[in-house]
């Protein structure tokens, strides 16, 4: 009997299992050391821009948007609406580019996801940590993109964190929903369709998400209330908002907390299946 | 005039057989291995795989040589894990593919017929995290690469990414990196498709040593000299079923034939064929793209009277060459084997 076969048949399942995961996400990390100007350039140039434009340059023109409220509520900007949404976009935005794009790469041109594929775990696994990676990616997007939105715009921001667990649980979760719905992406979607994945996806969710504008406020379209209801960002829009400016009318906890949790549920379950059709036939 | 093209390396030693009483050790084991692809719209299903059964000894080079289509990377894929069998069994090591496939990766490494090198990463990083997905420490992983990358002379190349090397080079570190965490079988598929012939005669080289590793090598080629030339045993296979399985040597002397003769025509064979199988010392004869194969034995004697009888059919050309592995797959098949 070969020494292989001898190895093969003491170790702990769970030792190689876990030693195989921690090796693929060292091995992205070390990706993302070796790109990280390019990763720090596709975080913060959308929420800098977009802040830049909206929350310093417009007041500073004169062209600012004045959010009315509720008449008892405090006066609240643009810029203090836009911090939630921006933060959840970079979010969403990152699981798409750090797993979807290279994973349509991997499987459609260069199969190199095969070596990851032949490492010794369950092939789900390697489509796990494609979501768990996403999702670290997820929160470095977030805590990069934070300062960028609150220190830039001349109109005031107000930001109260009371719940440090909702935060913190909210930040966690879009970032997982982030993750999985790259991996849903990356397993649909073929190379030359790139491009379709920012008209298709990115765009649609990123307008429709509840970013530039509370989801409460649609009441007065509310056939657009209730459709943008099946966009993920929506709820990472609103938590965040909960979580962050909480004096901003947001959807209950119990509802963008159940709906995330759901979403998560429903694209990781999609995106595994996928992915493991993809690699086994 | 005739041509004899068959130049031979000296082969590696073979490894000693095991005395008949005693049981073999068979490291990979299919049997009875049936896949169907449903077939595209209303067509009929495919029958990638028609029932195989192989047994793979611990420690030899094993060849599945055929035709593109025949059945070998499916069964290949089978055996690795990526292709779930319609029926039928495999066991690598012992262990099911079907029933614990992560057990199974542990146990083998894999080439496929693409460069599947990881294009972020360098040849280092290449064979470092290929080592730490396999339960190496940092400092065990380190010292693995290392060790490769000078066993695959591809130290001075530790740095460059997969996209700035040769064919060749990319070959050989997907070599070395299937190999790096020590596997027991190692499958091959198509390995040298696409490399220039000195590069190939380097993957031969590096093939033939495994052995001395203690390696069981599976490897699928439609290359009959890359059988011949590494292969203990080869299973020839077509449409998917096994239709022979043996020690090179073995197979081509069930033809009966020491020569083959390849009889380049102008105008088309009639009757000449008839004409030849009367001759003393042939074997058989076939058509051939631009005319006639024919089989011979008892040394050169026949060959004047072949071109003699050719000559009247605008014999245009004669060449003889020993019998190959693809003399055996045309006589079983009818067909050339690059067809």
């Amino acid at each position: 009997m070969s020494s292989a076969t001898v190895a093969i048949q003491q170790r702990s399942r769970t030792s190689v299992y876990a030693h195989a995961f921690g090796g693929m996400i060292l091995r992205d990390a070390r990706v993302i050391v070796r790109e990280i100007f390019p990763f720090l350039t596709r975080t913060i140039m959308n929420p800098f821009l977009f802040t830049f434009v909206f929350t310093y340059v417009f007041p500073k023109i004169g062209q600012g948007f004045n959010i009315p409220q509720a008449s008892s509520g405090p006066q609240i900007s643009f810029a203090t609406i836009l911090v939630p949404g921006l933060v959840a976009v970079a979010m969403v935005f990152q699981g798409i580019s750090a797993v979807a794009l290279p994973l349509v790469n991997e499987f459609g041109r260069t199969r190199e996801i095969e070596d990851r594929v032949m490492a010794p775990v369950p092939v789900a696994f390697v489509g796990i940590e494609k979501i768990v990676f996403g999702a670290i990616q997820a929160v470095l997007a977030a805590v990069i993109v934070f300062p960028f939105v609150i220190i830039i715009p001349s109109t005031p921001v107000s930001i109260h964190v009371s719940n440090w667990p909702l935060l913190v649980g909210m930040i966690l979760l879009a970032s997982l929903v982030s993750g999985a719905l790259g991996l849903v992406i990356g397993t649909t979607f073929k190379p030359q369709q790139i491009p379709l994945i920012f008209s298709i996806i990115v765009i649609p969710v990123t307008f429709l998400g509840c970013v530039y504008y509370p989801w409460a406020r649609l009441a007065s379209i509310k056939w657009l209330q209730i459709f943008v209801l099946i966009n993920p960002l929506v709820y990472m829009s609103e938590g965040l908002r909960s979580a962050l400016t909480p004096e901003l009318q947001h959807m209950p906890l119990l509802a963008f907390t159940l709906a995330l949790v759901g979403a998560l549920a429903i694209l990781s379950y999609a995106g595994l299946r996928a992915f493991v059709k993809r690699v086994v036939n | 005039m005739p041509t004899r093209t068959a130049t031979r390396k000296p082969r590696a030693p073979r490894k000693a057989k095991p005395p008949k009483d005693e049981p073999k050790d068979y490291v990979l084991r299919v049997e009875r291995l049936v896949k169907v692809y449903p077939g595209p719209g209303n067509s009929p299903d495919i029958r990638a795989i028609d029932g195989i059964d192989l047994n793979v000894e611990r420690g030899e080079i094993f060849g599945l040589l055929g035709p593109n289509g025949a059945g070998k990377t499916t069964t290949v894929g089978v055996c690795t894990t990526r292709v779930y069998p319609t029926s039928g069994h495999v066991q690598v090591d012992g262990v099911d593919v079907r029933k614990d496939p992560a057990r199974v990766k542990l146990g083998i490494g894999v080439v496929t017929q693409f460069n599947t090198l990881d294009r972020l990463c360098t040849a280092w990083e290449n064979l470092y995290f290929h080592c730490r997905y396999f339960e190496m420490s940092h400092r065990e992983a380190k010292q693995r690469a290392d060790e490769l990358l000078q066993q695959f002379r591809l130290s001075e190349r530790r740095k460059s990414f997969p996209d700035e090397l040769s064919g060749g080079m990319a070959q050989r570190l997907q070599v070395a990196r299937s190999i790096a965490h020590r596997p027991s079988v190692l499958f091959l598929d198509e390995p040298t498709a696409g490399l220039d012939p000195q590069s190939r005669i380097a993957l031969w080289e590096i093939v033939s040593e495994m052995r001395e590793h203690g390696i069981t090598v599976v490897l699928t080629t439609h290359y009959m000299e890359e059988a011949d030339q590494l292969c203990d045993r080869v299973a020839i296979i077509d449409h998917g079923k096994i239709l022979v399985c043996d020690q090179p040597a073995n197979l081509k002397k069930t033809l009966g034939a020491e020569t083959v003769v390849h009889l380049h025509l102008e105008k088309p064979p009639d009757g000449l064929a008839g004409k030849l199988k009367r001759l003393s010392g042939v074997v058989s004869v076939d058509a051939s793209s631009d005319g006639l194969r024919v089989l011979t034995k008892g040394g050169g004697i026949v060959l004047p009277k072949l071109v003699n009888a050719a000559n009247k059919y605008g014999l245009t050309d004669v060449s003889v060459a020993e019998p190959t592995l693809e003399t055996v797959f045309i006589s079983l098949t009818g067909r050339e084997l690059r067809e």
